[in-house]
């Protein structure tokens, strides 16, 4: 057994955990964030990806223990109270989901893209990039007009900003 | 996953000791191969030794034309260099392609270097930059460090720390991949130097990543796809699966070889 210290959407935790706990395990189990889901076990769907010091990685194929004094951040903690962050809003207006098991992996993956890409995206870059992310019921086209939607958004606002 | 325990690790040397000590540890790097494989209980390690904190694995440097890569730098590091894009194209191609952008994130130079998986892309690359792998004990050329299918030069207590290799005038790379797991059917990476060219190819070979011997000597007289024309390889030394014939992997890889040099 390890104790081990993160932060997760900005809250210090703390916990004890088996050495082979995965990362996706003690968020759903030791703090309750269900919104990080498990859709395989291969390290392939990525319905479980979060953001571990701003990159998105699987939290499938990550050990609790290695994210150790990490920042951590989860679906549950990409909006700002009620106000949805720009590529949720982007994906309940596109109809970017349909039974929505793949949705927080989707969207922690595309936040991270849009952020790498910085804003140049098009759609084969999205396609490409969604590499990692399975759904099985929308076919993906409403995925990617969200993403993009939503890097046009994101833009916009940073410019208005800048 | 089977039950296992923890070790964090801050040096090279720390590491190596801990690899003595232990019953059966296993080094963990990025984690993107060896968890799944222990979740899948195809793997059950004793001790896991955590690389990920040591700061000596990590980080690029290119002096001239002279690169090396620390083993604990993640293919997204890789692919973000704009000093490797500038001296290796092919290189920054190739570690865009590789799995998805979160196994990028994490995974690893020198955790897929040791794995060696036949249909792995870093194999193809070192072959074709004639690559030396640094390790804790010693150096090897790529040629010998590749060793068959999963299999190693590397001994029971020996750690990958760089590899480094001269940037070539060209590179290219081109991926057919598995439409399921994306990993290379085949994998072509071509790199041309003053004198020579050298081509590396994954996925593809019975025993592993080769060097395609006839298309270097084609592409040394001439530099261009039509080189390749009329050049085969031997099925029988081809890797058939379900997902394709041996006959299909020869043709895969000439096609692959004539994007790889388009790119190039
Ligand atoms: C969904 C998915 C898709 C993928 N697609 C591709 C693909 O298309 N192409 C591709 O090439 N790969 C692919 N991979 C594999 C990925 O590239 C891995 O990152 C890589 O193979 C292993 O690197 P790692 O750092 O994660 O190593 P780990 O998984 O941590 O370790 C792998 C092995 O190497 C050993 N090891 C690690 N570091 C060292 C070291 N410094 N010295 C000695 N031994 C060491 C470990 O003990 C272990 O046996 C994919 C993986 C996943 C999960």
């Amino acid at each position: 057994m390890s104790n081990v210290t993160m932060t997760v959407n900005g809250r210090e935790v703390s916990g004890e955990v088996e050495d082979r706990t995965l990362l996706v395990q003690f968020l759903r189990e030791n703090l309750g964030l269900t919104g990080t889901h498990v859709g395989c076990d291969t390290s392939q769907c990525g319905a479980c990806v979060v953001h571990v010091d701003g990159r998105a990685v699987k939290s499938c194929t990550m050990l609790a223990v290695q994210a150790e004094d990490s920042a951590v951040t989860t679906i549950e903690g990409v909006a700002k109270g009620d106000e949805l962050h720009p590529v949720q809003a982007a994906f309940r207006e596109h109809h970017g989901l349909q039974c929505g098991y793949c949705t927080p992996g989707m969207i922690m993956t595309a936040i991270d893209m849009i952020r790498r890409h910085d804003g140049d995206l098009d759609e084969k870059t999205v396609r490409h990039d969604l590499e990692g992310n399975i759904c099985r019921c929308t076919g993906y086209q409403n995925i990617v007009k969200a993403i993009l939607a939503a890097n046009e958004e994101m833009s916009g606002m940073r410019e208005a900003a800048e | 996953m089977y039950s296992t325990t923890y070790h964090r690790v801050s040096s090279v040397d720390e590491a190596v000791k801990l690899l003595g000590d232990c019953d059966e540890a296993a080094l963990l790097s990025g984690g993107q191969t060896l968890l799944p494989t222990m979740k899948a209980r195809l793997a059950a390690p004793s001790d896991l030794i955590d690389l990920g904190r040591i700061d000596a694995l990590k980080g690029i440097s290119v002096d001239g034309r002279s690169v090396k890569i620390g083993a604990g730098t993640t293919h997204a590091e890789i692919h973000a260099s704009k000093e490797i894009a500038a001296v290796c194209p092919g290189l920054h191609e190739m570690t865009g392609v590789l799995g998805d952008p979160a196994v990028r994130h994490m995974g690893t130079l020198g955790g897929s270097l040791a794995n060696n998986d036949p249909a792995a892309d870093y194999p193809a690359a070192i072959l074709a930059l004639d690559a030396t792998i640094h390790t804790s004990k010693r150096e090897i050329e790529a040629g010998q460090f590749l060793v068959g299918l999963f299999e190693t030069a590397l001994e029971d207590d020996e750690i990958i720390t760089a590899v480094s290799f001269e940037a070539p005038e060209r590179s290219g790379y081109e991926k057919f991949r598995n439409p399921a797991s994306r990993y290379a059917m085949c994998g072509v990476f071509v790199a041309k130097s003053a004198e020579t060219v050298r081509v590396g190819v994954t996925g593809a070979g019975g025993d592993g990543a080769f060097r395609w011997e006839a298309a270097e000597e084609a592409l040394a007289q001439r530099f261009e796809a039509s080189a390749l024309e009329g050049l085969s390889l031997d099925p029988s030394e081809m890797l058939g699966d379900l997902h394709g014939s041996p006959e299909y992997r020869a043709n895969l890889v000439r096609v692959m070889a004539k994007r790889a040099l388009a790119k190039a």
